[in-house]
């Protein structure tokens, strides 16, 4: 026997209505994404990179201003790394399939 | 040397025989064969060792594609190179156009030979900033000067693309 149907619930006052909505597609694209939160993209210091052509391609890649581009390469260039973005698996993996592109040491983190 | 912009182009002018034979090295630079460091470099690990699986798929699908990119980049900058003019005397200067619209090839490919030369020598970062270094010392300068040779073209691109609306 299954579970009371919409109609049977309705016509037993007593009874424990089962019903379920369905989810949403827009809910469970979002609990995935908490699921995959965080994945960091990061870039590893390499002293033959120029840091005028580390910063434009911040710019490029991440549609960074200039000052923010100079901020991450400062860190890259005082610290050895920094994380220039975080957030889902699929788009860190394609940050860093373009940083590659421009030849700069980029890594793909997931912060367990 | 004179480097300067003119109109929809960057031109070398002025550029003596042995800073041209350099420039002619760009391309040659960038290959790897039998410096597997190198090599190493140019397709630099994306993830931890630890993410095996991520590893293997970017072994197999992306680095194609970077490979494919960085040998259409270097195949720009040989074909611009063609153009490089001497004149007929010996020891005569020598000129070169490079179209703005192949700035992002000459960046990527300087990139690439730069990266390539200084993992075959293993420059360290203080190497690198010996910009007074001779050139004629040992096989080791010559690769340093042309290192920041690479870079200071590079620079100038880069300066060039910064003044140009939309590149």
């Amino acid at each position: 026997m299954g579970p009371p149907t919409r109609d049977e619930a309705e016509r037993c006052p007593g009874g424990v209505s089962l019903e379920v909505a369905t989810p949403a597609i827009e809910t469970a694209e979002k609990t995935r994404a908490e699921v995959d939160l965080p994945w960091n993209v990061v870039v590893h210091n390499d002293p033959v990179n120029l840091m005028s052509y580390v910063t434009m391609v911040f710019q490029r890649v991440f549609g960074y201003a200039r000052e923010k581009a100079e901020k991450h390469m400062l860190e890259v260039h005082h610290n050895g790394r920094s994380i220039l973005w975080s957030g889902v698996r699929e788009h860190a993996e394609l940050y860093v399939q373009q940083l590659h592109g421009y030849l700069l040491l980029a890594t793909l983190e997931h912060v367990a | 040397m004179e480097i300067c912009r003119h109109k929809d182009a960057l031109e070398i002018r002025e550029l003596d025989p042995f800073l041209a034979e350099l420039l002619r090295q760009v391309p040659t630079s960038t290959e790897t064969k039998d410096a597997p460091a190198a090599q190493q470099r140019l397709f630099s690990a994306p993830a931890a060792e630890s993410a095996n699986e991520f590893r293997e798929e970017w072994r197999l699908y992306v680095e194609p594609e970077l490979r494919k990119l960085f040998q259409s980049t270097a195949e720009t900058v040989r074909h611009d190179l063609e153009q490089l003019r001497c004149t007929k005397k010996p020891f005569a200067n020598c000129s070169l156009r490079i179209p703005l619209a192949h700035a992002d090839a000459w960046l990527n490919t300087l990139n690439q030979a730069r990266l390539v030369i200084a993992t075959k020598y293993n420059f360290s970062e203080s190497d690198l900033s010996d910009h007074y270094r001779s050139p004629f010392g040992s096989r080791r300068d010559l690769a340093l000067f042309q290192v920041n040779f690479y870079g200071f073209l590079q620079e100038f691109i880069l300066r060039e693309m910064d003044q140009t609306p939309g590149a």
